[in-house]
């Protein structure tokens, strides 16, 4: 009695075990269950049940209501899917002028208005990309084919790769200075003497599309949700789920909306970009002191000139974080929008990864790492550039990078000129470097590849064995065992335990919708891959980062590593573990472990940063031992931030763990990834989108609400 | 006598909801009592005084007294609830965006306790950032800029961002920005609450050489009584968003008008406060010595002069005309004789 008087806490979550683990027990596994593929497939099968709800049939295996709830929303993909076939297709049909054949044609407003769009982004990526490789779909928007027939001359002919790569030189000296220079120069060189220069070009044409779109959108969106509570609470539902919603489920509905290509894939960047750039920058607003506002006030400023040249500003830090998040979903999803027919670096990836030749791959892989982190380091570089009133230039030091660009320009053209002499047969290496006719290293790869696969072949395959056989097979089991009711009973009661009756609410919400959507064995999968995944990081991420807090120069090494790997984009991950460990579960888990690791470091270091200085000396003054003041004083302070961590690591796996369907699994993401070439997958990939999205939720809430008292607890904020 | 430069009339700043109504239907009568039990918080209660051009109004209280309230009415950073604030005649409260903006950008500077220096802005560019928005060319606001830099004595460090200054340093740009534009009424937020009491004396007397070359109109809040008897022409002691007294130093010292102002007066050493015309008598027919002092004087400057006199000392003006007398009596009366209204 005393020790439950004093532990109240601790007792209520054993009786919450308890009760879980009791429910486990009771409820038998049905005779019939087998690992559910049929009750979200939709086949027809006479063991099925069927029950008919907006004039949409649903055929179900049935259980035993505690096992496995009946998929009650299992309606729901397919209404979304006729829905949006009947927006585009039938809704508000209305007459508007067709250019081409000069005539008025009806057409459904919604399908109008996305092909408007998609020819609008179609546009701005053509310009780009024809300024950097040549072409004439943009001077064919402003005239004609005809015109162009007639006068060929007028095509673009593409800068020489020279120019492009001193172009960027020039730039990045400009904004950054030397380092930065020298590291744009050698990455494009780089990327042009590998053979890479057209899908790489490609891609970065796609890359200056989405990325100011995307951070013009967040930010206005930013700024409107400051100024007005009522747009910052119709945006907060959407912002959270986005925050959790795999990439690739958002690519299904895009497709139905707006075709396949470029334009449809930077319209999906965007809609995964531009949620935290709306949070980051609302989040920098608010943080503006209010005495900085009145400052700028009494100085005499507009509205419009306090947005701009005071809180925009101040709140740059944020908005930078969110600059760096937009250019980081970019290249993700230049990479993931390669299927649905995107051109670039992330198609030559998939075809790689395809055919199973790592060493090209890489290559790619490679190449759209350099590229964004060479953005990622301009993009801050500018942010922070400072004007010089004082030097005293004449007009030559003024222009001096503009004259130069000129130069090269000359320079460039007349390389390609001599270039096209040179190589009067082959290719002009001095005007593009074309496809896979530079050097590559793609077969010393694959020769490494198969030599560690020759080498150490048994022990990656006993390792493998052992790690799917005894470690990932009892563990997914033991999740498929738990009876639906169980889980439910777990989760709300864990909402409740943390924060009261509203968190149990939401969590209970969030959990049913899963259980009643058709795939609920699916999503169990998911969640097992993930934990399995969390678990290894956070046991990896706490403890490096805690070795690395010992010291300040490996503290600092460590977050510029987390710094580089935050900017690869995630597919990037698959790469090496394909190259080590084939087409397996345990290379999607290695993938995660790797991937969610970053997060999980970089907190735990942040986390013991932010103990104040204070304490220390307090706690030294005391005469604790190193290791006392670690477990006494940081780890209980730096927890609640640490925490923090977890719920990135989460999301950060659960994001990999869809992505790793790519490689096979059979969880959530396979069926993303399977609705991806289903004419009427639209529905169901937006369903598991959301059911994967609010996994992720029931953790973020019960991790933030937690975080939120411990910290109030504790007293800091 | 001219148009005084800062003029309220029963300002009244109620927070809560139903602020208007309340105030409205309290008819003059505010009780932060019965307005705290309907939701609402009084901020500034009934505020009416006047500022004349070139004088310092100095406002003290403690925390939560409403004096930082009072001043952003008077700035319009938030809206009076009640009652009416003349700025050089026009009305503040019916200035619409466009004139207030126009305002702010030629009459008024302000200076806030946490500086509010702009983070990303070197020390020249915070200073020349109230000139930018007037829409001034880069080169002349820059070059007015760095004349500012050296007025407050920060040449050499123009290019610094806040960031890299000390509290001193970064508070002397706070004040450098706000006189830019060259303002004529200067509002300051317990601009030297936040700095080290050496540094906090330093920037008193820099602040009142800027004034003596200046000769602005200012509104200074502190909650610092001492700081407050040093610098100011008058002082408004503000308790609960009423203004318990606003009279001179000297008058406040000698005549506090409530329980709570005398309190503050109570271990304010007199000498160093008060001068000579404050506590001297009429000219008397005694037979007065060689000595005289001037009425401007503070009394411990020259209390010795007096004290070794046995005669009683003429007071003179500034045209040595004779205008009163002070006996040695006089001046130890005053520094250790009993204290008016004292217990």
């Amino acid at each position: 009695m005393e020790l439950l008087k004093k532990y109240p806490k601790l007792f209520q979550w054993l009786f919450l075990l308890a009760v879980f683990f009791a429910l486990c027990f009771a409820i038998d596994v049905p005779e019939t269950y087998k690992f559910i593929r049929g009750q979200a497939e939709f086949v027809k099968d006479p063991n099925q049940s069927a029950f008919v709800f907006l004039g949409k049939e649903v055929r179900y295996y049935a259980f035993d209501v505690f096992w496995r709830l009946p998929p009650l929303l299992g309606w729901l993909p397919i209404w979304i899917n006729d829905s949006l076939f009947f927006l585009m297709n039938d809704w508000m049909p209305m007459e508007f002028w067709n250019e081409d054949t000069q005539e008025y044609k009806t057409r459904p407003l919604v399908l109008q208005i996305t092909r408007n769009l998609t020819a609008f982004m179609t546009f701005l990526i053509e310009l780009i990309r024809e300024i950097l490789l040549g072409g004439l779909e943009t001077i064919v928007a402003f005239t004609s084919w005809d015109w162009i027939d007639a006068n060929p001359w007028a095509e673009l002919p593409g800068l020489p790769w020279t120019i492009v790569a001193a172009g960027s030189a020039i730039l990045a000296y400009k904004l950054g200075g030397k380092g930065l220079a020298l590291y744009a120069l050698l990455s494009m060189t780089y990327i042009s003497i590998f053979g890479q220069w057209k899908p790489s070009m490609q891609t970065l044409s796609f890359i200056l599309v989405a990325a100011p779109l995307s951070f013009i959108f967040g930010l206005g969106l930013g700024v409107a949700a400051y100024k007005s509570k009522r747009v910052e609470k119709a945006l907060y539902p959407i912002l959270l789920v986005m925050q959790t919603m795999p990439q690739y489920a958002v690519l299904v509905p895009a497709l139905v909306l707006f075709g396949v290509g470029d334009h449809a894939a930077v319209i999906i960047t965007m809609i995964v970009a531009v949620p935290p750039m709306i949070l980051l920058t609302l989040l920098g607003l608010r943080a503006v002191p209010p005495e900085v506002i009145e400052a700028g006030r009494m100085s005499g400023c507009s509205n419009w000139q306090l947005m701009s040249k005071v809180l925009i500003p101040t709140a740059r830090r944020d908005i930078l974080i969110g600059v760096n998040q937009v250019i980081m979903v970019c290249f993700s999803m230049a990479v993931i929008s390669a299927f649905i027919g995107a051109k670039g670096l992330g198609f030559n990836l998939l075809l790689a990864l395809n055919q199973l030749n790592i060493g090209l791959a890489l290559e790619a892989g490679l190449c759209i790492s350099l590229i964004a982190i060479l953005l990622d380091k301009m993009s801050l570089a500018w942010a922070n550039k400072q004007v010089d009133y004082f030097g005293n230039l004449n007009f030559f030091q003024r222009n001096k990078n503009s004259l130069f660009f000129g130069v090269i320009v000359i320079v460039g053209i007349l390389l390609a000129y001599f270039g096209s002499i040179y190589f009067k047969d082959g290719y002009n290496y001095l005007f593009e470097v074309p496809h896979n006719k530079g050097i590559s290293t793609a077969d010393f790869w694959n020769k490494g590849v198969d030599w560690i696969f020759d080498t150490f072949f048994v022990y990656i395959k006993a390792f493998n064995t052992w790690l799917i056989v005894d470690v990932l097979q009892p563990m997914r089991a033991l999740y498929l065992r738990m009876p639906a009711v169980a889980t439910l009973v777990l989760v709300v009661g864990a909402g409740y335990l943390i924060g009261g009756v509203r968190s149990a609410l939401v969590v209970c919400g969030l959990t049913l919708f899963i259980a009643l959507s058709p795939w609920w064995d699916r999503a169990l999968v998911t969640t097992y891959m993930a934990t399995f995944g969390v678990l290894v990081s956070c046991t990896i991420g706490f403890t490096v980062g805690t070795l690395c807090f010992q010291n300040k120069h490996s503290t600092n090494f460590m977050l510029n590593v987390c710094d580089i790997f935050q900017t690869f984009p995630s597919f990037v991950y698959l790469i090496p573990v394909m190259m080590l460990f084939g087409i397996t579960d345990t290379s999607v888990l290695i993938a995660v472990i790797v991937y969610a690791t970053i997060p999980a470091t970089r907190y735990t270091i942040e986390g013991l940063r932010s103990v104040p200085a204070g304490l220390h000396d307090a706690a030294t003054m005391s005469g604790v031992t190193k290791f006392q003041r670690l477990f006494k004083i940081e780890f209980p302070l730096a927890f609640p931030h640490m925490m923090l961590g977890l719920n990135q690591t989460i999301v950060f796996a659960l994001f990999m763990v869809i992505i790793g369907a790519f490689i096979g699994t059979e969880d959530l993401g396979q069926y993303i990834l399977k609705a991806l070439s289903d004419k009427k997958g639209a529905g169901i990939g937006l369903t598991l989108g959301i059911c994967v999205a609010f996994i992720g939720l029931i953790f973020d809430n019960l991790i933030r609400t937690w975080v939120g008292q411990r910290k109030k607890h504790l007293g800091i904020d | 006598m001219s148009e005084p430069v800062i003029k309220c009339q029963s300002v009244y700043k109620i927070f809560g909801a139903n602020a208007e109504r309340m105030l409205k239907e309290a008819n003059g009568n505010v009780d932060a009592k019965t307005f705290q039990e309907n939701g609402c918080i009084v901020g500034v209660n009934n505020a009416s005084f006047e500022v004349s051009k070139g004088e310092m109004l100095v406002v003290m209280g403690l925390s939560g007294s409403g004096k930082s309230t009072l001043l952003r009415c008077i700035s319009r950073l938030t809206d009076a609830t009640g009652g009416k604030i003349f700025i050089e005649g026009q009305d503040l409260l019916n200035l619409n965006n466009k004139e207030l903006i126009d305002l702010r950008r030629n009459k008024m500077g302000m200076v806030f306790q946490s500086f509010a220096l702009l983070p990303h802005k070197t020390v020249l560019e915070n200073i020349a950032f109230p000139l930018q928005i007037k829409g001034i060319k880069t080169e002349d606001s820059i070059n007015k800029a760095m004349d500012m830099v050296k007025l407050v004595g920060l040449d050499g460090r123009e290019n610094y961002f806040p960031r890299e200054l000390s509290g001193g340093q970064q508070q002397r740009v706070g004040i450098a920005r706000s006189l830019a534009v060259e303002p004529d009424i200067w509002f300051l937020d317990e601009p030297f609450s936040a700095l080290d009491p050496l540094i906090r004396k330093e920037m008193q007397d820099e602040f009142l050489r800027l004034q003596e070359k200046l000769q602005k109109t200012i509104m200074f809040i502190t909650h610092d009584f001492d700081e407050a008897l040093k610098l100011a022409d008058r002082i408004a002691i503000m308790k609960d968003g009423i203004i318990e007294q606003l009279d001179t130093p000297a008058n406040i010292v000698l005549n506090p008008a409530t329980e709570y102002v005398r309190k503050f007066t109570e271990e304010v050493p007199r000498e160093k406060v008060l001068l000579i015309k404050d506590v001297m008598d009429e000219i008397t027919s005694d037979n007065m010595g060689d000595i005289k002092v001037s009425k401007d004087e503070i009394i411990e400057n020259v209390a010795q002069k007096i004290l070794t006199q046995e005669k009683t000392v003429a007071v003179t003006d500034g045209k040595n005309n004779i205008v009163g007398s002070i006996n040695p009596a006089k001046i130890i009366n005053t520094v250790f004789g009993e204290r008016k209204n004292n217990h």
